[in-house]
């Protein structure tokens, strides 16, 4: 059916069979987002009935389409999925998917679709006077509105996210055109990456975009954790370490410091950083380390990443 | 402590925080604006002084104090030497050099950072809110400092770490809605805070990926510790529970304890045998952890809250299992603050629980217990003060299970009643009048009508009625949200018997400027005013020009404001500080997206991200 749509690239599909085939879910990892120009595409190609408006006689064709209104205007799921935000990776059709709950959720994902089929069908009988508004609401939502709503309900996202218990940081706005989004911090464009030190529990995100050459690169690390290893050994001389501190951090590149700067690259490798050219480097590098220079050896032969169970310390390694 | 979470959102400041009133020429406030700390009194005055201070010190609330500062130039000095604690509530309005400038010796302090819709996801990330140069400059200037509270910040791990190390007296921190730090943050703070005896996460956010959670509970000191309050439920990942375990037992102190849902029943029980002296308690997940041993663990649970006598506040109940429940019974008529604003659970499953909280006081609930489960409630709770009713799925065209029968069977039965949230998918104006002469001590309603313009689905008609007598009759209102399809009628009616409205939220409301003209121009305690969506343009912004220095802050988004129109007010108010936020670089400049303005001593920001244009 995928063959049928416009625009390349469409998040969460029901496959509907013309085939008969089983519901076939994509999961592209963009959610319930749709953009409203592709939610009127798909609901034209998809539609099993005549492609006019959206009250349809026909229930099946009913229910489909409320399937999508409900998703691209609210992007939520059934019980205890509510995403509201871009980017949020499980919309509507994520229960097909579900991994992550506990018993009690698995159990009824199956039947909350049928739930949502149903109540989505009786959504029309229930609303009696305030069909009219609420129908011309979801019309304009679907024809005109550009901008997905954001905040409204207005419930904090950590209320939403009741299943997973997991909390993340309220949604960016919407602003219906994702590559105007302004530019915030930790946003695609900049190359935040993260930087620990060794001794030093607290890790730091840098943007390795905001540099052009290794020395700068060295530079900012210094800047970084001198002032915070300087207080680790000695919160009441912090002040005056400065300059024995600096010492510190030369020779980071080239292995004859006390410290050391690696790199973990795309592929989990742990390598010395100033070997590749600065731009191979600032495009494969993920994540950099400060690591003393007597540790050099032993990073070949270290697991990659450390267990959950070996993972007592605090300090990130 | 969680009881005090209805409180920070009602801070009942009547006349501002540590400023008093804006009136030009008022010599007081004059006299604070940049200069340093005044020259000391001749001697006799000093007598004097140490008199005032002397009885000061048993001032505590901050309106009272606001006022005694403004009696005379003695009495100023000797109420800013004697204030412990400072409640700042818009973060922006002072900075930390004039505080600690005024104020010499506060023990403790209260920050708020970002307006409320940045809960909503109406404010970009990055705006702003930074707790670090207040931690800083804190560090030498309040050596003493002991507690901190702090709402919607960006608190960094450092900024823990700094607390940690700076404050040798440190014992409370309590971070709500809260971001920017992690459990590394919280694992240096533990470590190094040594007296500490209460650290309270309240829906804060992580962003943390698996691998990086770092164990901080083991890092509090191994020795007995000065506990009593520990609150960690919204942290995603689990904690270490043998160590969690040893600290409970090692912390003789400990009243609050609120656990998050990686914590089984098992688990809890373990904790509360160590911990039988508990008040508040904040249970984990509340169902069965594996399949077939159900009875077992509900036996002994039942017998650890049998022995948890103390217990007055009870939350948590993430993924419940029905079954469960009847565990609580024992401390059911000792609780007067139950939250199952978590719990997936029916009336069925509330009626035999409520049955026996005579006590409640405040009640937070899904509103998957529909209004049988309501009416269940007021039946029983009838010394209830504060209700919450969260909708499971928070979308505009879900199904509703609590509607205008619910609110009036509250009304019915639970006239004490002051503070109710509401959130449903249908109302009439009826229930809402039965509410208004009800419950006539009620402080806070905020209703949301989840469905946008809904109208009153008997009549038909718009909410304006209901919503009028909520002001007209209720006379100690101070905070009120309204939905619904609104006209500029019910606006009419705020402005006219809103007297005592400190705080208002509006969304997708009202037809013309006219009906922000009626609040700006009718309600003169207003303090906070949130707008979104509703068709208010410059004219009635500039209605309020007379007010705004009274105001802590106003927010007006997807409003008709225009650029010109904000640039008026930026003119005429130079203390008022006007951000312009903007979503979309390429929007059209003269349309206003986004606007947040608010009145500050210091003038505008500079940490303003590039998003924001402050006029």
């Amino acid at each position: 059916m995928e063959e049928g749509l416009r625009g390349g690239v469409c998040p969460q599909l029901l496959d509907l069979m013309p085939n008969k085939r089983d519901w076939i879910v994509k999961d592209d990892g963009r959610g319930g987002e749709m953009k409203a120009s592709q939610v009127e595409v798909e609901s034209l190609e998809l539609r099993l009935g005549l492609p006019a408006t959206e009250e349809e006689k026909d229930p099946s064709v009913l229910s489909l389409s409320l399937f999508y209104k409900s998703s691209k205007t609210t992007t939520t799921t059934t019980n205890n999925k509510n995403h509201h935000c871009a980017g949020s990776k499980r919309g509507f059709f994520g229960t097909f998917e579900s991994r992550t709950e506990g018993p009690q959720q698995q159990k009824t994902s199956g039947a909350n679709l049928k739930d949502e089929l149903h109540q989505s069908q009786e959504r029309k009988a229930a609303h009696e006077v305030p069909e009219n508004a609420s129908a011309a609401n979801m019309n304009s939502q679907t024809r005109a509105a550009s901008v997905p709503l954001v905040g409204w309900p207005p419930i904090r996202t950590f209320r939403k996210n009741l299943a997973t218990g997991s909390s993340k940081l309220p949604p960016e706005p919407q602003s219906g055109d994702l590559q105007s989004k302004v530019k915030l911090e930790n946003c695609k464009k900049g190359l935040f990456v993260k930087i620990n030190m060794e001794g030093i529990p607290i890790g730091r995100k840098i943007d390795l975009s905001t540099y052009n050459s290794y020395e700068k690169l060295s530079l900012a690390v210094e800047e970084h954790f001198r002032d915070l290893l300087a207080a680790q050994k000695d919160p009441s001389t912090a002040e005056t370490m400065k300059d024995e501190e600096k010492q510190v951090f030369t020779g980071l590149l080239d292995g004859t410091g006390e410290y050391s700067l690696i790199y973990e690259d795309n592929e989990g490798d742990r390598m010395l950083v100033g070997d590749v050219p600065w731009d191979m480097f600032v495009s494969t590098a993920k994540r950099l380390r400060v690591i003393r220079s007597t540790d050099l050896s032993v990073i070949r032969v270290q697991e990659q990443y450390p267990g959950k169970e070996q993972q007592q310390s605090v300090e990130l390694y | 402590m969680r009881e005090e979470r209805s409180d920070m959102s009602e801070d009942d400041d009547g006349g501002g925080e540590e400023k008093d009133s804006w009136a030009p020429g008022l010599g007081v406030a004059g006299k604070s604006r940049g200069a340093p700390y005044p020259l000391p009194p001749p001697l006799c005055d000093q007598v004097l002084e140490n008199v005032i201070e002397n009885v000061l010190q048993f001032l505590t609330s901050r309106r009272d104090r606001n006022a005694v500062s403004l009696v005379c130039r003695s009495w100023y000095r000797a109420e800013a030497q004697t204030r412990r604690e400072l409640f700042i509530g818009n973060c922006y309005a002072v900075s930390p050099r004039r505080a600690i400038d005024r104020f010499r010796c506060v023990r403790s302090l209260v920050l708020k950072g970002k307006p409320r819709f940045a809960d909503f996801g109406l404010v970009p990330i990055g705006w702003g809110a930074h707790f670090s140069p207040w931690a800083s400059a804190m560090a030498t200037g309040y050596p003493w400092l002991e507690k901190i509270c702090l709402k919607r910040m960006s608190v960094t791990d450092d900024d823990l770490s700094r607390l940690a190390l700076s404050f040798p007296f440190f014992k409370g921190l309590t971070i709500i809605c809260c971001d920017g730090f992690s459990t590394a943050g919280l694992a240096v703070f533990a470590e190094k805070c040594r007296h500490l005896r209460l650290l309270d996460l309240i829906e804060d956010y992580f962003e943390e990926e698996e691998y990086e959670v770092v164990d901080w509970i083991s890092k509090f000191p191994q020795t007995t510790t000065s506990l009593e309050t520990l609150g960690f439920d919204c942290l995603p990942s689990a904690v270490n529970f043998e160590a969690l375990e040893a600290l409970i037992a090692r912390s003789p102190a400990l009243r609050q304890l609120r656990v998050n849902h990686h914590v089984t029943v098992d688990q809890l029980r373990r904790l509360m045998v160590r911990a039988p002296q508990l008040t508040h308690l904040g249970t984990g997940s509340f169902r069965s952890p594996e399949e077939g041993e159900g009875m077992e663990h509900e036996a002994h649970l039942v017998s650890a809250f049998a022995a948890s006598r103390s217990l007055v506040s009870l939350s948590g109940f993430r993924e419940v299992e029905s079954q469960f429940l009847p565990a609580i019974y024992p401390v059911c008529s000792n609780i007067t603050f139950l939250n199952f604003s978590f719990a997936e659970i029916t009336a069925e499953d509330l009626k035999p629980v409520i049955r026996h909280c005579h006590n409640l006081q405040n009640f937070w609930v899904l509103d998957t217990v529909g209004d049988e489960g309501l009416q269940a409630v007021a039946a029983t709770c009838k010394d209830l003060r504060e209700l919450r009713v969260f909708p499971l799925d928070a979308t505009e065209d879900s199904e509703g299970f609590v509607s205008d029968v619910g609110l009036t069977a509250i009304s019915e039965g639970c006239r004490k009643l002051r503070s109710i949230l509401y959130f449903c998918q249908r109302m009439t104006n009826k229930a809402v009048l039965t509410m208004s002469k009800n419950c006539q001590e009620l402080v806070v309603f905020r209703l949301c009508i989840m469905a946008r313009h809904l109208p009153d689905h008997h009549t038909g008609e718009p909410m304006d009625e209901g919503f009028g007598a909520i002001v007209m009759n209720c006379k100690n209102l101070t905070r009120l949200a309204v939905s619904g399809l609104l006209t500029d009628k019910a606006f009419g009616y705020i402005g006219k018997y809103g007297k005592s409205i400190r705080t208002l939220s509006v969304a997708f409301a009202g037809n013309s400027d006219m009906g922000l003209r009626y609040v700006l121009e009718g309600c003169p305690k207003l303090q906070k005013l949130e707008i979104r969506d509703s068709p208010f343009g410059d004219p009635a912004l500039l209605s309020g020009i007379h007010h705004y220095y009274n105001m802590r802050f106003l927010w007006m988004s997807s409003c008709k404001l225009s650029r010109r129109g904000c640039e008026d007010v930026a003119q005429r108010l130079p203390r008022l500080v006007v951000e312009v936020i903007r979503d979309r670089p390429e929007a059209d400049d003269e349309a206003v997206e986004k606007l947040y303005m608010y009145r500050s001593l210091v003038g505008r920001r500079n940490d303003a991200p590039p998003f924001v244009k402050i006029l």
